[in-house]
């Protein structure tokens, strides 16, 4: 044995980061996805979790109907939620920018129930199993652990994709433009710019950032029509902690509080699904807007 | 906030209304109301019915505060189920009689909302919503883990005993007139708290909250008190589920059963008296009907959550309401 | 004065009724509603769905189809229903079919939580509740009821089979995954005992949800145990999940440590298929191809359903075909009268030779400690098990005294 760090084996306390590290990654993913769609149309979208577990369906699909093997369904996964999500904005989003944003919320808690009711009625509840990619089968011996290949491509994927949307918003020009938008459509309106349209690629993106995120996870997890609901509502915490609407924050608390609840399940396991809400608590307490947010 | 503004108009109108058509016309239709619910086990399955108060109850305390106080909590399932807890645990293992069970779950119930309101009272709108949320993920965790509450078993074999003393609840027509009472008792409260003073500081803060803070009241113990006694209501009517069904499980924690008493409340009036009442005899009734057949119930449940938000967001009371009201006001 | 003797009159005319329908009906071959109505409770969508689901219902039909779909001339009719594995609506379930729907009688009902609540029900109405799903030992324990049956196996013979066979193989220290609920615990506890006698240990454990998809933490807490035998005290979804994931994190590759599923069912292996799950060592209660009855019955079903029978499934046919042969033989179908009869009669069928009935419903027959077949082993599709030692029944199960049920004898 190699000794122990604070009276937990280093392989344990390691390997519980490493997993952490993984969760995380799909905490990042879903909540900026969350956070990019709330800071453009200010709801926000219950019906993320859904989505979430129909990009996986929908690669299983492709996978186990047509043959359309990982690769192919990593591209064109999302671009199937993302197209379900233009649709979702035209017909009924669009008609509730000007109620109260709560309404937004309702609308899409009832479209979860829709989607995933819709699968559940369909496939059952239990788990189809979608097979690891033959490229990144196996994994590598780390010494505290046995890391199998496909996770680590999970956090690599994870990562880029988090910090090329950053990128994207924070930096480029059709960046600016969106966050002109949020702050005021008007003026952007009358600069020539197509502000509705804007709106909704801005919600497809969101949820095709769910979508990918759930053909990452299709392999790992079972394909399951409840995959997302239980996982939405810690993302949800993840935004509050974040900020909402901070994309920054909503990368950030993703993969840190995914390896808050690694070193969590080392030290006191019992607590490791409550303490993200323990968290939310504490920061709500100091900082009413989340840690990166602003007060508005 | 344009969530309520619409019914709140509307409310006050309906108050003015009922004045107008004087006190006998409300009073005989409430008569009237009250014989059907004391004839009615004799046709239905009474358990059936139980099941429509508790949830009725439920759904009132919850519009106490959505419908009156402007406050969308997504949480309420956690005072709910914790009360079904708290009373299933006492009475089966201190072996309480079933009145003390419910009173202590109500009671704890009240402890968590002043706990989770003085938290989530602090942030508005979407954000309260989504901190009653995660507040309430974080009890059905707990209500996952702690020992007393058995995980996925939940607490089983949950003696009705015999309320007072005197009456076996075993005998159901003896629990139906029980839950009545509760339920009667509930709803006289809520009643009673929306034509109060306190309900109409209340509707002046849903209105415009910066306007009753310079009037000189303090907001926020007023949101909190609502809170409380919107958190109280919902552990009464969890507590008396759990000695109807003799069983507390997850089920009454879980987030999808707040959603569930936003949808009765949704779909039967928000800000109305008697629109949850409806509505929860209507989910309930759904569910029961579609659980025999092949229509996947969620999915019927989510169609009528979205077309309430899209084209009927008054509600069927408060939907009635409106039209008689453009009819008294044309006549 | 008149209403007096007309009170006095109804009285009379009531008690004569109750008299009449007491016993002396019950000898007249009296079936409550005229017909026996059996319900099938269990797992249809979920991850108990392949060990149970409508593969039982077929079963309990082929039972009844046995009788000619009558029994004392009147029609044995069969519905089903999802419990979702969740208690409450099990429990509600079952009270609305034996308050509203006339049930006589509820079959299967996996989960051991769900059957605990149900056994609740059934025991307050005096009904019939015939158990071939769930686990927990506690059936026939502590939470006994007169009216309850508990058929193919519980989690004490599991832990006699397949925790007794590893310690002797050298698989003396163990730690546990454990399923979060009734069955799960009861597993954990029944097997510790049975390492414990035979002279291992038990290092640790860990407690995971019901349905979880990710059991990769629970897998790391194990590798770093150092335990020789990680015993997954879970079932049907969960139990495949578990082993493909600790497969993936290659918990077996380094060959210090084994997987022991305690509770595996025919349809897991065959979900798994024999290249993941050769050589796991399990213990069954019936394997389809033991003797030429089982393997004639078996093909049957498997023209009906599509898939051979675990012995969940071939439990409720022969659950199904004992109760309704006490029917018969008691001539009505009330409840503790069929019970009692249930209990008089020993089982014999294609699934038990011999079987008796314990005074706390614990039907108690053979069980069979098998091993999954290597691939090249196989002599063809749903060639599965290689039968290792038959466990006789009194061996296997605890006895009415050790089982700690407060029933009478």
């Amino acid at each position: 044995m190699m000794g122990t760090i604070f009276g937990i084996p280093p392989q344990a306390l390691f390997g519980q980061l490493l997993l952490g590290l993984i969760n995380g990654s799909f905490y990042a993913l879903l909540s900026l996805g969350l956070a990019v769609i709330f800071g453009m149309l200010n709801v926000i979208n219950f019906a993320h979790g859904a989505l979430y577990m129909m990009g996986a369906f929908v690669a299983w699909l492709m996978l186990t109907q047509l043959g359309i093997g990982y690769w192919w369904a990593l591209l064109l996964s999302p671009l199937i939620v993302g197209l379900f999500g233009v649709v979702l904005e035209k017909t009924l989003l669009s008609r509730l920018y000007k109620l109260d944003h709560l309404y937004g919320l309702l609308l899409t808690f009832g479209l979860a129930l829709i989607v995933e009711g819709a699968f559940r009625h369909q496939y059952g509840v239990s788990g189809q199993p979608y097979p690891i990619p033959d490229a990144l089968k196996g994994g590598q011996n780390l010494g505290f652990m046995f890391l199998p290949n496909y996770r680590g491509w999970v956090v690599v994927a994870s990562l880029v994709v988090c910090i090329s949307t950053w990128i994207a918003i924070e930096k480029t020009k059709l960046g600016a433009y969106l966050r002109a938008a949020t702050e005021n459509p008007v003026l952007v309106q009358a600069f020539g710019i197509n502000v509705p349209r804007m709106i909704t690629l801005t919600y497809a993106f969101g949820v095709a950032l769910a979508g990918l995120a759930g053909v990452l996870a299709a392999p790992i997890y079972q394909v399951s029509p409840l995959m997302g609901s239980n996982l939405i509502i810690v993302v949800f915490a993840v935004v509050v902690i974040g900020g909402m609407g901070s994309i920054l924050g909503a990368v950030l608390t993703g993969y840190g509080l995914g390896l808050l609840e690694g070193l969590t399940k080392v030290f006191y396991p019992e607590a490791s699904n409550i303490v993200v809400f323990v968290i939310m608590v504490v920061v709500l307490m100091i900082k009413p807007a989340g840690l990166f947010g602003r007060e508005r | 906030m344009s969530l309520h503004s619409q019914s709140s108009g509307r409310a006050s109108a309906k108050a003015a209304q009922a004045s107008a058509t004087g006190p006998t016309a409300t009073r005989i239709g409430a008569l009237v109301a009250l014989a059907a619910l004391l004839a009615v086990p004799f046709l239905l399955y009474p358990v059936f019915l139980m099941k429509v108060l508790c949830f009725a109850l439920f759904a009132c305390a919850f519009n106490l505060l959505i419908g009156f106080g402007g406050l969308l909590s997504f949480g309420h399932a956690a005072f709910f189920g914790s009360a079904a807890y708290v009373t299933a645990h006492t009475v089966k293992v201190w072996g309480l009689p079933p009145e003390l069970g419910i009173l202590l779950g109500t009671a704890a119930s009240a402890l968590l909302g002043i706990l989770f309101g003085s938290i989530a009272i602090r942030r508005q709108g979407i954000y309260f919503a989504m901190i009653t949320l995660a507040l309430s993920q974080m009890v059905f965790f707990l209500a996952l883990q702690l020992p007393f509450t058995h995980g996925e078993d939940g607490i089983q074999a949950v003696p009705r005993g015999v309320l007072f003393g005197v009456f076996d609840l075993n005998n159901p027509l003896a629990m139906y007139y029980t839950v009545l009472g509760v339920f009667l008792i509930g709803f006289a409260i809520i009643w009673r708290t929306v034509h109060s003073p306190f309900g109409q500081v209340l509707k002046a803060i849903r209105e415009n909250e910066p306007r009753a803070i310079s009037l000189g009241y303090r907001t926020d113990r007023y949101k909190l008190l609502a809170f409380v006694l919107s958190a109280s209501l919902a552990g009464l009517a969890g507590g008396t589920k759990a000695i109807v069904f003799q069983l507390a499980t997850l089920t009454d924690v879980t987030w999808q059963m707040s959603g569930e008493v936003v949808l009765m409340t949704l779909l039967g009036g928000m800000g109305t008296l008697t629109g949850p009442v409806i509505g929860a005899a209507l989910v309930v009734t759904l569910e029961n009907y579609l659980a025999a057949t092949s229509l996947p119930v969620p999915v019927v449940i989510g169609c009528i959550f979205v077309a309430c938000v899209l084209v009927f967001r008054r509600g069927i009371a408060g939907e009635i309401q409106a039209r008689l009201g453009k009819k008294s006001r044309e006549s | 004065m008149i209403a007096r003797l007309l009170a006095g009159a109804a009285l009379a005319a009531l008690t004569i009724g109750v008299l009449s329908t007491g016993p002396a009906a019950a000898q007249q071959g009296k079936l409550s509603g005229d017909m026996v109505k059996i319900g099938v409770l269990n797992d249809r969508s979920g991850l108990y769905a392949d060990l149970g689901g409508e593969g039982s219902v077929i079963a309990a039909r082929m039972a009844a189809e046995e009788f000619g779909n009558k029994i004392l001339g009147k029609p044995i009719e069969i519905i089903s229903a999802d419990h979702q594995n969740k208690p409450d609506i099990g429990a509600n379930l079952a009270r609305q079919w034996i308050d509203q729907d006339g049930v006589d009688v509820i079959v299967d009902v996996p989960n051991s939580g769900v059957a605990l609540a149900v056994q609740e029900v059934t025991k307050e109405k005096k009904k019939i509740f015939l158990m071939e799903g769930p686990a927990t030992s506690r059936l026939t324990g502590d939470a006994c009821s007169p009216t309850g049956f508990h058929w193919p196996y519980d989690t004490h013979a599991l832990a006699v089979g397949t925790g007794q066979a590893m310690v002797k193989e050298g698989g003396d220290s163990w730690f546990f995954i454990t399923a979060d609920y009734a069955f799960g615990h009861q597993l954990e506890a029944d097997t510790s005992v049975e390492v414990k006698k035979a002279g291992g240990k038990v290092v640790g454990s860990v407690k995971a949800p019901l349905n979880t998809a990710d059991f990769s933490s629970f897998l790391l807490q194990a590798q770093a145990s150092g335990a020789k035998i990680v015993g997954l005290a879970n079932a049907g979804g969960d139990t495949i999940t578990s082993i493909k994931q600790a497969s993936e994190f290659g918990l077996t590759q380094s060959g210090q440590q084994k997987l022991a599923g305690l509770l595996i069912f025919l349809s897991d292996v065959h979900a798994l298929g024999l290249q993941v799950a050769q050589d796991l060592v399990l213990t069954t209660g019936f394997y389809w191809d033991r003797d030429d009855e089982s393997r004639a019955w078996s093909k049957k079903f498997f023209d009906r359903y599509g898939k051979m029978p675990t012995m969940v499934q071939a439990g409720s046919y022969s659950a199904v075909r004992h109760y309704l042969k006490a029917i018969e033989a008691a001539g009505t179908d009330d409840g503790p009268t069929v019970a009692a009869k249930m209990k008089e009669m020993p089982v014999n069928d294609m699934f038990a030779k011999n079987g008796t009935i314990l005074p706390n419903g614990r039907m108690v027959h053979d069980m069979y400690l098998a091993r999954v077949k290597k691939p090249s082993e196989s002599k063809g599709a749903w060639d599965y098990y290689q039968i290792l030692r038959t466990i006789p029944g009194k061996e296997a199960f605890a006895s009415f005294e050790e089982s700690g049920c407060k029933l009478p004898k």
